[in-house]
């Protein structure tokens, strides 16, 4: 295989080849360089695309598979949040039953810093370090001023739905002054968590805790997480003409260029990063031959979407401490099972 | 387990729920150690997977692989063969420590990147 085709995936009619890469060392001949940090620190590279208050958008190239899907995993199950984790009903007359309104209630984003709470374990008693508590007493009403023969319901009852932003905050201990400066709240004042009608209450208190997506997707810090391979089309003939119209109109719009050279139309890539990879463009037989489409396997475009409790950018950093905390927690349980455990018998031996 | 969370001063994981022995070696390993399985607790394909890529990359490394033996059991394993100049425990050990530094690296050229702020932002 060509050397610059060893990190492309080859997205061919009906199947895909070359998908796994092999860059271990001695995997092709034994020409290839060992891995050395300072080797990677040469060919690693980040571009940050976009950023907005709960959306990025960034490529990570040069780093292997592995390493791309554990920054996925853990932006979705291994990042922290708060979260409401118990419900103590004291009255719930509404037509949403105990346990579904608790469900509903838990998935509400609460805006807290995790980082300002300590984990809450099941036998310990909530304290203003590892818990929040807000409360809801809310009773539906007819609305007096409203015509009679009124038939909006937002007009003709008061309280009529109930929406996250009447979940009131009671601050506990000092956590009044600690977040003077950012009073905890939902992040969206405006989910509908249930509706209700003249004569319904419901009155109860949550308590978030600190939890992580693995344990409950309520959790989890992002909406979504994920990465897809910079796509690359290679034009192996000139295309001309009208098939040149042809060609573009096989993929995603903004992806192929027409240019005239000479008074000839051609077909151009303009930007492949746009396209679907649809596989559109193989069907058809007069472009046999002409066309290759790859995808780079070392290049992973990263899109994350925050829930909005924690800035995005912020969000790839603390995954990536995660995954250091990891290692570090793993080298001294390492070092704890060679030296007192197994290890030291496996000397003796 | 405490200085784990000292070295990085964070508080990502809940060090309380950490497993006391979190890695056993099973038996079975040869007794120069350049074969042998390890067990890790409450770890699956997030750390599984990067961690056997890291280790393979090392040239002493002649075989590394992970399994998760069964779904319902948070445990996985990971087995490592070396030549007769190193052992599975070196190997283990810088593995981590690569693995390590990877992150230790990106996490820095994204703090550089966002800091070059050379991208659309939209508030």
């Amino acid at each position: 295989m060509a050397l610059q085709d060893r990190n492309r995936v080859v997205v061919l009619e009906d199947r895909v080849e070359n998908i796994s890469g092999a860059e271990f060392p001695l995997s092709f001949d034994g020409k290839e360089v060992p891995f050395t940090l300072a080797s990677f620190k040469d060919t690693f590279d980040i571009k940050i695309i976009r950023v907005t208050p709960t959306d990025i958008e960034f490529d990570l190239i040069g780093v292997d598979a592995s390493i791309a899907n554990a920054l996925r995993r853990i932006l979705i199950a291994e990042i922290p949040t708060m979260a409401i984790e118990k419900v103590y009903m004291v009255n719930n007359t509404g037509i949403v039953q105990d346990e579904v309104l608790a469900h509903r209630l838990g998935l509400i984003p609460i805006k807290a810093d995790p980082d300002e709470f300590q984990w809450k374990r099941a036998d310990e008693q909530p304290t203003d370090q590892n818990t929040l508590v807000f409360r809801l007493d809310i009773t539906c009403a007819r609305n007096p001023e409203a015509a009679a023969d009124e038939t909006d319901n937002s007009v003709k009852y008061i309280n009529g739905s109930v929406y996250s932003g009447q979940l009131a905050w009671i601050p506990q201990g000092d956590q009044e002054t600690r977040f003077a400066a950012n009073p905890i709240r939902p992040v969206h004042d405006d989910i509908l968590v249930t509706k209700m009608r003249p004569g319904q209450q419901i009155v109860c208190e949550m308590h978030c805790e600190k939890g992580v997506g693995k344990d409950h997707a309520k959790f989890s810090p992002v909406s979504t997480a994920s990465y897809r391979l910079l796509p690359e089309i290679q034009i192996l003939e000139d295309i001309t003409g009208e098939d040149a119209e042809v060609f573009a109109q096989c993929f995603a719009p903004g992806v192929i260029e027409i240019v005239t050279e000479n008074g000839v139309k051609k077909a151009r890539v303009a930007n492949a990063r746009k396209d679907t990879v649809s596989r559109e463009v193989l069907r058809h037989k007069r472009f046999e031959g002409k066309v290759r489409l790859t995808r780079v396997r070392d290049h992973f475009i990263f899109s994350v979407e925050s829930t909005g409790i924690v800035a995005p950018e912020k969000l790839v950093s603390q995954a990536l401490d995660v995954l250091m905390e990891k290692c570090d927690i793993a080298k001294a349980a390492l070092a704890q099972a060679t030296n007192g455990g197994g290890g030291s018998e496996m000397d003796e031996e | 387990m405490e200085s784990a969370a000292e070295t990085t001063g964070t508080n990502y994981i809940a060090l309380l729920d950490v497993p006391e022995e979190k890695i056993e070696i099973l038996p079975g390993a040869s007794s120069d150690l350049t074969s042998v399985t390890f067990s890790i607790k409450e770890e699956d394909h997030t750390l599984g997977n990067a961690l056997r890529w890291a280790i393979m990359q090392n040239p002493q490394v002649d075989f590394c692989g992970y399994s998760i033996p069964h779904p319902s059991e948070a445990k996985m394993n990971v087995r490592i063969q070396t030549t007769e100049r190193s052992n599975a425990v070196d190997a283990m050990n810088k593995g981590l420590d690569d693995l390590k530094m990877v992150c230790a690296m990106t996490k820095a050229k994204l703090a550089q990147r966002l800091e070059e702020r050379d991208y659309a932002r939209t508030d």
